[in-house]
């Protein structure tokens, strides 16, 4: 009980402090995984309309996700030196696989008889993917969304190690001051943010699901 | 009119698809195309919309070399309706309907108006139907859409690739009916893809039947029933059907039926009658042309005239191409015992007798009530 008032104070004290980091934390995640979209819908639309780039940009994107992620972020700080900017780019790998693979599973699932049809009605190659491919392809993508938005949230706990902020610098400070409370303070708003990712997406994603089933 | 010539297809693997196929789709007419599963049925409808090429041959709509026409313009101005049905589940119904027309680039009210008339056409409700989405709808209904949307932009012709056989058997009828309806209204040159009999005798006015790639017999539901070409097409159609045909004319004429030249004397006329026990009896000139027919009792009646006199020329013969149903309403209406049958030359080939063709009627109708359904 104790504690647990010493945490409560401590969290109300550095309010705006948390506030912010969680604020920078949620930027990280949100540059990452937009880049992501930006460049995985593509990816995932290539590797779905040639079927032999396909094992290609799957693997090389899964690889990317392979890495640990403290050794990924080492090696991008060699390169891009400490800072917000590695982390965004760090987030944007770790979140490729994901989108692309969903976009590429999404657009293959879509119905053979639903691009006959349009086909059959005198659509364009472009036509059948705007109009047909890709929209109905959006529930596999927000699934992608939603795992990639998880992982990026974990993952940019780490951030202080090469020198971006966010909620991990509390946990980390946390860990060599010896703080129970400073961890706390770091995980718990950390946590309820990939919470609030997971369940708002995941209605998201019911939600384009529902209208096509 | 679409017309294709000598068609050949061969795969990459040398194996030959379709083999020499020659076929007229006349303007405003249901042509089925039926056939086992790998005849070439499918192929053949696809090869019209260019979903499939062809290896040589020709095909011509209105006289234009379809090679030589945009395949995206082509699909635009040809209705398409497949067997999965294929609406687009993330649109609502009235985009689905929309889809060639916006294509098209119609304008918006044009399209409104057109998608509501078309709802209404198919007993669809517009203000209940018109935003909804497809997977709100049942079976019977997204395939009634998926026939409107082929209609959507006035395209003169329709391909359907099975379109009713994903459905129940109660639905699947339903959509028959309706489609002999709407065809009545819209007259359009129908390519209809079936592997069901029942439907294509339904539906068609040219049933062409296939196996192996090849045609094996063109012709109306009637001619099919009545004059199998082979084993084959008896086997396919199926002993049921074909006992539920009346047979063609031709079965019922009577060649040596006794006859009278015009050059005979009255009284000749009385006897031949009265030996072959008829009333009846037709008269023939010289060259053996049908001329009329004489009765018994106005010879009777009137012994001293001629046989020119006394025939009745008003009574057209028939030639053996009519339809069955055809002739018995002719007896129906006329009180004749006998109907004369004559070639394309003139010639009498022979007759009918009322008689004959009853008693065949009747046996017909026993066998049926006592054996298999008569629908």
């Amino acid at each position: 009980m104790n504690f647990i008032t010493e945490l409560g104070q401590y969290m109300i004290e550095n309010s705006s402090e948390l506030f912010a980091l969680t604020v920078e934390h949620i930027a990280m995640v949100a540059y990452g995984i937009f880049f992501a979209l930006l460049v995985g819908i593509p990816l995932g639309i290539i590797a779905a309309k040639y079927e032999k780039l396909a094992p290609i940009i799957i693997s090389i994107t899964s690889i990317l996700q392979l890495v640990p992620s403290l050794a990924m972020l080492a090696i991008l700080m060699l390169y891009f030196g400490l800072g917000f900017q590695t982390m965004v780019i760090g987030l944007f790998l770790y979140s490729l696989m994901p989108i692309v693979r969903n976009t590429y599973v999404g657009i293959k699932e879509v119905d053979d008889s639903i691009i006959e049809a349009g086909k059959g009605s005198g659509m364009t190659a472009f036509q059948l993917l705007t109009k047909l491919q890709f929209p109905l392809s959006i529930p596999f993508l927000m699934a992608g969304l939603r795992v990639a938005s998880v992982i990026a949230i974990a993952v940019a706990c780490i951030g202080p190690y090469i020198g971006a902020e966010g909620l991990g610098k509390e946990i980390i400070s946390g860990i060599s001051l010896q703080s129970d409370v400073k961890i706390y303070a770091g995980a718990i708003p950390a946590t309820i943010i990939a919470i609030i990712a997971d369940v708002a997406l995941g209605k998201v994603e019911k939600k384009t699901k529902q209208r096509m089933a | 009119m679409i017309q294709l010539k000598n068609i050949n297809k061969y795969y990459e693997d040398g194996f030959q698809a379709l083999k020499a196929i020659n076929l007229t789709f006349e303007e405003g007419k249901v042509n089925v195309l039926i056939g086992p599963s790998g005849c070439g049925k499918t192929t053949t409808m696809k090869l019209l919309n260019r979903l499939t090429d062809f290896t040589d041959g020709q095909i011509l709509i209105d006289e234009k070399n379809i090679q030589e026409i945009n395949p995206i313009e082509l699909r635009r101005q040809m209705g398409y309706v497949i067997q999965n049905i294929g609406l687009f589940p993330h649109m609502t119904i009235s985009e689905n309907v929309a889809t060639v027309p916006k294509l098209l680039k119609w304008d918006k009210q044009k399209i409104k108006e057109k998608v509501d008339a078309l709802l209404t056409m198919v007993n669809l409700d517009p203000d209940i139907y018109r935003n909804r989405y497809p997977s709100e709808l049942s079976g019977g209904q997204q395939q009634r859409i998926g026939v409107i949307r082929a209609l959507a932009a006035e395209p003169s012709t329709i391909l359907m690739d099975e379109p009713f056989s994903a459905l129940d058997p109660i639905s699947r009828e339903q959509l028959q009916d309706e489609l002999t309806r709407l065809q009545k209204e819209i007259n359009k040159t129908i390519i209809f893809v079936t592997h069901d009999m029942d439907e294509a005798i339904k539906i068609a006015d040219q049933i062409i039947l296939m196996k192996d790639g090849q045609v094996v017999q063109k012709g109306s539901p009637q001619e099919l029933l009545t004059n199998p070409a082979n084993e084959f097409v008896k086997e396919f159609i199926g002993e049921e059907r074909l006992g539920n045909a009346l047979p063609p004319l031709s079965e019922f004429i009577i060649k040596d039926f006794p006859r009278i030249s015009m050059e005979q004397r009255t009284e000749e006329a009385i006897d031949l009658m009265a030996t072959n026990q008829l009333v009846e009896i037709p008269v023939v000139d010289g060259k053996g042309e049908y001329k009329g027919i004489v009765n018994l009792y106005q010879a009777l009646n009137n012994k001293k005239a001629t046989l020119a006199e006394l025939v009745d020329d008003s009574i057209e013969a028939i030639t053996r191409k009519v339809d069955t149903n055809f002739l018995m309403k002719k007896f129906h209406e006329s009180k004749l015992m006998i109907f004369p049958v004559q070639s394309e030359q003139g010639k009498l080939e022979g007759i009918v007798e009322r008689e004959d063709l009853y008693r065949f009627l009747q046996q017909f109708y026993e066998r049926k009530s006592g054996g298999s359904v008569w629908n």
